[in-house]
């Protein structure tokens, strides 16, 4: 009974546990209930399986969140935090869950305001302004969504996607069902902060509550992908999409240009958070890349790069979290020296940059090593070579940090700082822990990415 | 024991060495005692395994599955085993003379050195039983990271400098050619083991072998060809022990491993002769021994020219391997213990002089020979032996090397020997000469020879390189039996 509903009571539990939130306006009782809503959507998604990575996230993130805010939002608005961050994490599960065109739209614009919200509660006068650009920029890619989603239903006459899809193929060369093509991938793309549609993006990482960023990072931009790859292969099809159109093309150029140039302006930030932000956009340039090669190698490697990207980067941004409380920032100079001070955040930091980086047992490498392969296959020995080259400019801006932390004498009249807190501490490194575990034990990921591949692919040659 | 659990022995002795050395930090003497102790337990584990390596058995051990198809594993054959023999037995030496310098010159971060060490050891082993490419590609990538912190150990801007290069090429090289040639070994062969006769067998044209050998072969840096070498000379900022070990044997060693493993298991002797694609490495590690040679006879700095002298040394066994004759990949094989024990001598040696005289130029050390005969006298050992004079070890593999390249008919090969064996007398006895017949300079410093500990372990090291050839049956042993 109750399982034949669990996909929504995946969605339905946290959107009823925000608003409880906001009538009790308590703090403590806030954080348990998101805590609560939090595990159970975990404990329902490993039922379902698919929603793990964004539920299990969310999950960690919440009682992470009580030092962090407790540190960066003001007393009268910590309820109104957790009521969102259950909103924000309702949206997304409601957007990988529903089969419903529209329904996708409103759990889109559901998150997508839980998100402007999160990210303006930034402490910085300037999360403001992060916040504004990106409900901007939002918005701008919402309307393109619906717009193509508009479109297709004047041309099928449903909005359930399955519907879409069977009807689709007779009237594929059309140019409503073009034109709506190109609305929903720059719509999508922008929510996705695909190169060159990533300008949001950066701001609204370095500005947010630590626990925000994180829970942004690794959920928000990879569910827009999910997205969009299912429209792609599961609603327009492989047919119009690789065979007939230029898509895969235009794919592989963006995200080719995205990697070097994201990863290069990474490289230059002098503050710690704005490097991990430029790197984000540079790593969904890795999962367009594998989509791009439009292969089951390249899905395989797409798929299983939005999830181990997502524990990494989400593990990162935790981290970094702890030292922007501890040391008041995370700009460069204040990380000099922090090794001795922080032992256990920087060498987490390390560990995950390790598998940023992609090196061999870590998450990252497991990516990479179905990336290359992928390019290999489909013909583009180029295009391999291009990825490993890339991935040594992640070694050059992780090891900034390595050299800042492990090699640096403390500023001059700097206050020694502590570790970060328990709590924040043992969530961050429970997720560094799963980046070197899914480095080794490769039969969860891999093994689900190649049937969400096999999946997509459907009827692919 | 079984001899799986040997093998699992062989890789959790050094990283709960690490762990125990960790936690022993605030007590110095306790802290030494878990690192002799790690050491003693991981040479006794490696040596378990010997009988029946001997007996010809290749001894397994099965992890998971990291990939499908592709195997975290672990098999011992006699290369491997021959190359954790010498990794582990060395550590035992190194250890007693890393207390004796680490103490003598007060280092800082001393428990780090040691936890680092242990876990580089660790990685070494993996590294020599690796069953696959891909583990071997692990162990490899651990055994860069964890040296790092011991590059740097003096945290300074030199270090630093030293520490960039060591990382840049290292990494630069091992993701950017050796990944690649990895997955297209994979894409090609269908599978990543370790297999007599090698993979490749029939798999592509004979120019895109040669292209794929390439990838290998400047893939993995540490074998030090020209011109991926940069990072040895960069790596002597370290402290002199983890010159000792890790540049001159366990690191290094590690990558002209790989090479023989690549050459011998992966292509296969008989596919790359068959193929001809192996015909231009006799060539690139005929140009690095001369070159090395040469800078190496232009340094001043004693370490440096030790460094360089290892970067032609080399080149020597990949020279070797790529002859593809049965008797020059068993001098390949056996060079490996025969430089390892020499060059460990000579970088004791140096540590000595630093430690008791404060000098690192070779022009600083007239007349030191009277003030350290024991130390000099085992730098001359090991200079003896890396010139090729008989019976010392180094002699047998020259000598086993340069039979193969007569058989294999290359006679440039046979010229680059024997110029380079000018060479090594070039570099190698100005400084025995000055350091015992020269008078010492007016002005220096009275002191005698450095700590005991140290001076111990050059002369075990020493008497080693000199026993060597005498004990050789099981090192030939194995030679022969990768050789087939």
């Amino acid at each position: 009974m109750i399982a034949a509903h669990l996909p929504v009571l995946l969605v339905v539990v946290p959107l009823a546990a925000a608003p409880l939130i906001v009538l009790l306006r308590h703090a403590g009782i806030a954080w348990a209930l998101a805590v609560a809503a939090a595990w159970f959507a975990l404990g329902a998604g490993l039922a379902l399986a698919a929603e793990v990575a964004r539920a299990g996230v969310g999950a960690l993130v919440a009682p992470y969140a009580l030092r962090s805010v407790a540190a960066e939002v003001p007393p009268e608005r910590r309820y109104l935090y957790y009521a969102v961050h259950c909103l924000c994490l309702a949206g997304l599960l409601g957007m990988t869950a529903t089969g419903d065109a529209f329904n996708l739209f409103v759990f889109m614009e559901i998150a997508s305001l839980a998100m402007y919200i999160l990210i303006a509660l930034g402490r910085h006068r300037r999360a403001l302004l992060a916040a504004y650009q990106y409900l901007v920029l939002g918005t701008i890619g919402a309307t393109f969504y619906v717009i193509g989603v508009g479109l297709l239903y004047l041309a099928t006459g449903t909005l359930n996607l399955a519907d879409m899809a069977a009807r689709l193929p007779a009237i594929e060369g059309t140019r409503p069902v073009l034109a709506a093509l190109a609305f929903i991938t720059v719509g999508l793309s922008l929510k996705a902060a695909i190169f060159p549609l990533h300008l949001w993006l950066p701001n609204a990482y370095a500005y947010a509550p630590s626990a925000a960023t994180s829970f942004i990072a690794a959920t928000a931009t990879k569910v827009s992908v999910y997205v969009l790859m299912r429209y792609y292969f599961g609603v327009f099809g492989a047919h119009l999409v690789v065979a007939s159109l230029p898509v895969p093309q235009i794919l592989l150029g963006l995200s080719i240009a995205a990697i070097l140039t994201a990863s290069l302006v990474a490289l230059w930030q002098a503050d710690l958070r704005r490097l991990l932000a430029y790197s984000s956009v540079a790593q969904i340039g890795y999962i367009t890349l594998g989509i791009g090669l439009a292969t089951r190698d390249g899905l395989t490697a797409a798929v299983v790069h939005l999830f181990n990207h997502g524990i990494t980067k989400g593990a990162l941004f935790l981290l970094v979290g702890g030292i922007a409380l501890r040391a008041g920032g995370a700009g460069f100079e204040r990380l000099r020296g922090l090794a001795r001070s922080m032992p256990l955040t920087c060498f987490g930091v390390t560990l995950a940059g390790l598998s940023l980086i992609g090196v061999p047992g870590t998450a990252g490498f497991i990516s990479k090593w179905y990336l290359v392969l992928g390019a290999l296959e489909a013909g583009h020995g180029w295009l391999a070579a291009y990825v490993v080259l890339t991935s040594l400019i992640a070694v050059a801006y992780v090891w900034r940090f390595v050299e800042a932390a492990y090699l640096s004498a403390p500023a001059a009249g700097a206050a020694r700082v502590a570790e970060a807190p328990l709590p924040m501490l043992a969530t961050a490194w429970l997720l560094v822990g799963a980046c070197v575990w899914f480095g080794f034990d490769t039969s969860f990921t891999v093994e689900g990415a190649r049937r969400a591949a096999q999946l997509l692919l459907g009827g692919a040659p | 024991m079984t001899p799986a659990q040997l093998i699992a022995a062989c890789l959790l002795v050094p990283a709960a060495g690490a762990a125990g050395i960790a936690l022993a930090g605030r007590a110095p003497n306790v802290r030494e005692g878990v690192t002799l102790g790690t050491a003693g337990l991981l040479f006794a584990a490696v040596l378990g395994l010997l009988p029946t390596v001997l007996k010809g058995s290749v001894p397994q051990l099965f992890v998971l599955e990291m990939l499908p198809g592709i195997a975290l594993g672990f098999r011992v054959e006699p290369l491997g085993m021959l190359f954790a023999l010498v990794a582990s037995g060395l550590w035992i030496v190194n250890s007693v003379y890393s207390i004796g310098y680490l103490r003598a010159n007060q280092e800082p971060h001393q428990t780090r050195f040691y936890v680092c060490f242990a876990l580089a050891l660790a990685a070494t082993v993996g590294i020599a039983f690796s069953a696959n490419l891909m583990t071997l590609f692990l162990f490899y990538e651990m055994l860069t990271l964890v040296t790092w912190p011991l590059v740097t150990h003096h945290g300074d801007d030199e270090a630093r400098r030293g520490g960039r290069v060591y990382l840049g090429l290292l990494l630069g090289t091992s993701i950017g050619l050796l990944l690649p040639a990895i997955v297209v070994t994979w894409s090609l062969a269908g599978t990543l083991e370790f297999l007599p006769g090698g993979i490749l067998r029939g798999t592509a044209s004979g120019s895109v072998l040669g292209g794929l050998l390439a990838l290998f072969m400047f893939g993995i840096g540490k074998a030090a060809l020209m011109p991926v070498h940069r990072w040895l000379p960069a790596a002597m900022v370290a402290p002199t022990p983890v010159s000792a070990l890790l540049h001159a044997v366990a690191v290094v060693k590690a990558g002209v491993f790989a090479v023989v493993k690549v050459v011998v298991y992966v292509f296969g002797v008989e596919t790359l002769a068959g193929m001809r694609a192996a015909d231009w490495l006799p060539a690139v590690a005929g140009f690095t021994i001369i070159a090395a040679s040469i800078v190496a006879l232009r340094s001043d700095n004693l370490k440096r020219r030790l460094a360089y002298s290892t970067v032609s040394q080399l080149s020597y066994v990949v020279l070797a391997a790529a002859l593809l004759t049965p008797l020059s990949v068993a001098g390949a094989v056996f060079h490996i213990a025969a430089h390892a024990v020499s060059k460990i001598t000579l970088f004791f040696a140096a540590g000595a002089i630093y430690t008791a005289a404060h000098k690192t130029e070779v022009s600083e050390l007239d007349g030191i020979g009277r003030r350290m005969p024991w130390t000099m006298g085992a730098f001359t050992v090991g200079a003896l032996s890396l010139i090729g004079v008989p019976p010392l070890a180094g002699f047998l593999s020259k000598w086993m090397i340069l039979q193969g390249a007569a058989q294999a008919g290359n006679f440039t090969a046979l010229a680059v020997l024997g110029l380079s064996t000018l060479l090594n007398a070039a570099y190698f006895l100005p400084i025995v000469y000055a350091a015992f017949w020269r008078a010492p300079r007016a002005g220096d410093a009275a002191h005698g020879e450095a700590p005991w500990p140290m001076v111990a372990a050059l002369l075990a090291s020493a008497a080693a390189t000199v026993a060597l050839p005498f004990a050789a049956a099981v090192p030939l042993a194995l030679a022969r039996a990768v050789a087939g």
